[in-house]
């Protein structure tokens, strides 16, 4: 039958092509499915492409979703590339959006820049901080980080309903619970008609791709990632180094909070993430943890997810769809490493027999 | 007093789904495989059953269902991780988006929906004789539903198989040292799918519960994060099978002590009790890890096997 056997790493070149025969297959495999409850795929992913750039509006909505996702994806990035499984970036993004909104609402009267920039560090530290706890238990017991970051979501999005619900309702709402939308001074400005976040996004990635490259702590980073023994002999403090990655890790994760409370809802509410933090992961993985990829992989994915909000009412193919269908790709990426990692072959029996005889 | 045993009774109820579920991971950790993935495959039992329940009005079909629903996604995960060593920890979120949007997609027409008389007759309180009368603890775990039992009976069962069975022996050789065991003729591979297998239907049959028993009607994401929890209830338990049935009652009570302590006039806001089972969880968490005599769970749990590096 078929042998399995280890390989010597693949050509570059051919790992990205096996990956983009991974994302073909789900792609015939969504279409069997789409035929299956009644659709044309043809039609569907036609339907699906123009609701993501049939007009200047919507191609800017596909990329106001990308830039979220991308920066998710980069935070998310430098846990996972330690093997830190760090699931918690929407807890992060929510408590980011937090410390944002508290600045927002309480110093609206600075100058704007002044008051963006507090809004930003303020996030990145709160972000950081969520992110940085389950570190801390992690480093210091070994306390299961994976479990503890997404206990810390529900921790995080229960505590914004309360807010929501409570202290920081809006008197003004006539009762409707949501918090006062920012003051102009505290939404952050606009260039070529999409808000700065698309700026932020591609300088994240190049400091992301210099941290990994040309940094101390990005080549530690690699290390603990590999084998945290190596990391011990060589004499590198994982402690600390798990500890500021993770942190910067949660830093970007609250950064996408300032921004989707910023520039997109105007305010902060408790649906301000909604999946963003999970999708991440997704990203950062299909990326292959390089970080130059993850703008691309998360613009293909803001495509799907837009595409998908699209056909819910081209169509009437409800939005958990989309979910499907993201779940399919990973899978399906997932099983492309086996043939980046192992080589199959055939073996045949009855010649290995005549050996013996 | 007698509040007390009312609120015990209701905390046992609402602790089963995550019984099952934790039993399920710990049967799966067991043979060496992490499979975050609880919840989604808690969801495609909930949604499974739900389906099969509402179109058959057979109860006993609606369970059959939730679990075979929810073994085709542990079928996924085992392809994976088994035959093609992909990371556990990554094919388990991938599990669980799967699976929220199955359970998305085909609950999407049944929102609402609520099951036959059929059901609500299967699975009322059933006294088990003697039993009941034990003062205090008789009502609390001996006036339950059917369910409930099946839960216990499923713990217990385990419990005396990873004790006293060759399988359930071999079955935690391979969580150990699969090295060894396949070297001791063990099919490794085998173990590892039946096991998940195994794993994944209880994980189905505890989202069932959710949907057939506790709720009983569809609504989206009907379990709320509870796979999370039971994959920290697993580290609490020590995978110990007969441990999980204390700890899921224990954090049923928490699911459940929101609504007692509203009805009890004590104003706290209800966002902030929810918090309670998460903060819980992660202080169990802490805790395990800080004692010394903490047993970090099977030696080669999320390593993949293969043959060749041994």
């Amino acid at each position: 039958m078929f042998r399995i056997s280890k390989r010597a790493e693949m050509k570059r070149t051919h790992q990205g092509l096996v990956r983009i025969a991974a994302i073909l297959v789900s792609l015939v495999a969504m279409s069997g499915w789409i035929v299956a409850i009644g659709h044309n795929p043809l039609m569907v992913y036609k339907a699906m492409l123009d609701g993501c750039f049939g007009s200047t509006y919507r191609v800017l909505e596909t990329i106001k979703y990308t830039i979220p996702l991308g920066l998710a994806a980069l935070g998310v990035m430098l846990a996972f590339k330690m093997k830190f499984w760090n699931i918690g970036g929407e807890g992060q993004i929510l408590m980011g959006a937090f410390a944002a909104t508290y600045f927002a609402l309480n110093f609206s009267d600075m100058p704007k820049t002044a008051l963006l920039l507090l809004m930003m560090i303020s996030a990145m530290i709160m972000g950081g901080l969520w992110s940085l706890i389950p570190a801390i238990f992690k480093v210091s017991f070994g306390t299961n980080e994976t479990v503890f970051t997404l206990m810390l979501n529900y921790i995080a999005l229960k505590y914004i309903i309360y807010l929501q619900y409570g202290p920081w309702k809006d008197p003004m709402a006539f009762g409707f619970p949501k918090i006062p939308n920012f003051s102009d001074n505290a939404i952050l400005p606009k260039v070529f008609g999409l808000h700065i976040g698309w700026i932020i996004l591609l300088l994240a990635t190049v400091v992301v791709y210099v941290i990994f490259h040309h940094t101390k702590i990005g080549f530690e980073i690699a290390v603990i990632g590999e084998s945290e023994n190596t990391a011990k002999y060589a004499g590198m403090t994982v402690r600390r180094t798990v500890m500021k990655a993770v942190f910067l890790s949660g830093g970007l994760c609250g950064l996408v909070g300032m921004i989707q409370a910023s520039a997109v809802s105007n305010t902060l509410t408790f649906e301000l993430s909604s999946g963003i933090g999970y999708d991440a992961i997704i990203v950062a993985w299909l990326s292959n943890m390089n970080p130059m990829m993850v703008p691309l992989v998360a613009f293909l994915f803001a495509i799907l997810s837009q595409g998908a909000s699209f056909i819910q009412t081209a169509f009437q193919i409800p939005q958990s769809a989309a979910e499907i269908i993201q779940g399919m790709i990973l899978i399906f990426a997932l099983s492309a490493e086996f043939f980046i990692r192992y080589k199959l072959s055939l073996v045949d029996r009855s010649a290995k027999g005549g050996q013996h005889a | 007093m007698l509040s007390l045993i009312v609120f015990l009774h209701a905390a046992v109820q609402a602790g089963t789904p995550l019984l099952f579920a934790t039993i399920g991971e710990i049967v799966t950790e067991k043979v060496g495989n992490l499979n975050l993935g609880v919840e989604g495959l808690m969801l495609m039992g909930a949604v499974g059953g739900f389906m099969a329940g509402y179109h058959s009005g057979s109860p006993l079909v609606a369970i059959i269902v939730a679990a075979l629903t929810a073994m085709i996604g542990g079928w996924i995960y085992a392809f994976l991780t088994v035959t093609l060593r992909a990371n556990q920890v990554v094919t388990g979120l991938a599990i669980t988006i799967l699976g929220t949007g199955i359970s998305g997609f085909l609950g999407q027409s049944l929102v609402g929906e609520v099951l036959p008389k059929s059901f609500t007759n299967v699975f009322k309180p059933l006294s088990i004789p003697i039993l009941n009368k034990i003062p205090f603890f008789g009502h609390v775990f001996f006036n339950q539903n059917l369910f409930v039992y099946l839960g216990f009976i499923a713990a217990i069962l385990l419990t005396v198989y990873y004790k006293y069975t060759r399988l359930g022996l071999n079955a935690k050789a391979v969580g150990e040292n699969p090295y060894a065991a396949d070297a001791n003729g063990i099919d490794v591979s085998r173990y590892k799918y039946a096991h998940i297998l195994l794993g994944s239907a209880l994980c189905g049959l505890g989202g069932a519960y959710l949907s057939l028993v506790y709720i009983p009607a569809w609504q989206e994401n009907v379990t709320a994060g509870r796979g999370w929890i039971a994959v920290a209830l697993v580290i609490f338990s020590m995978w110990h099978p007969s441990r999980a049935i204390l700890g899921a009652f224990v954090f049923g009570g928490l699911d459940i002590v929101g609504f007692r302590l509203q009805e009890l006039n004590i104003s706290i806001s209800q966002y902030l009790i929810d918090m309670l089972p998460y903060l819980v969880t992660i202080l169990v968490l802490i805790f395990n890890s800080v004692r010394k005599d903490f047993v970090a769970g099977p030696k080669a749990l999320s390593v993949s096997y293969f043959r060749e590096e041994r």
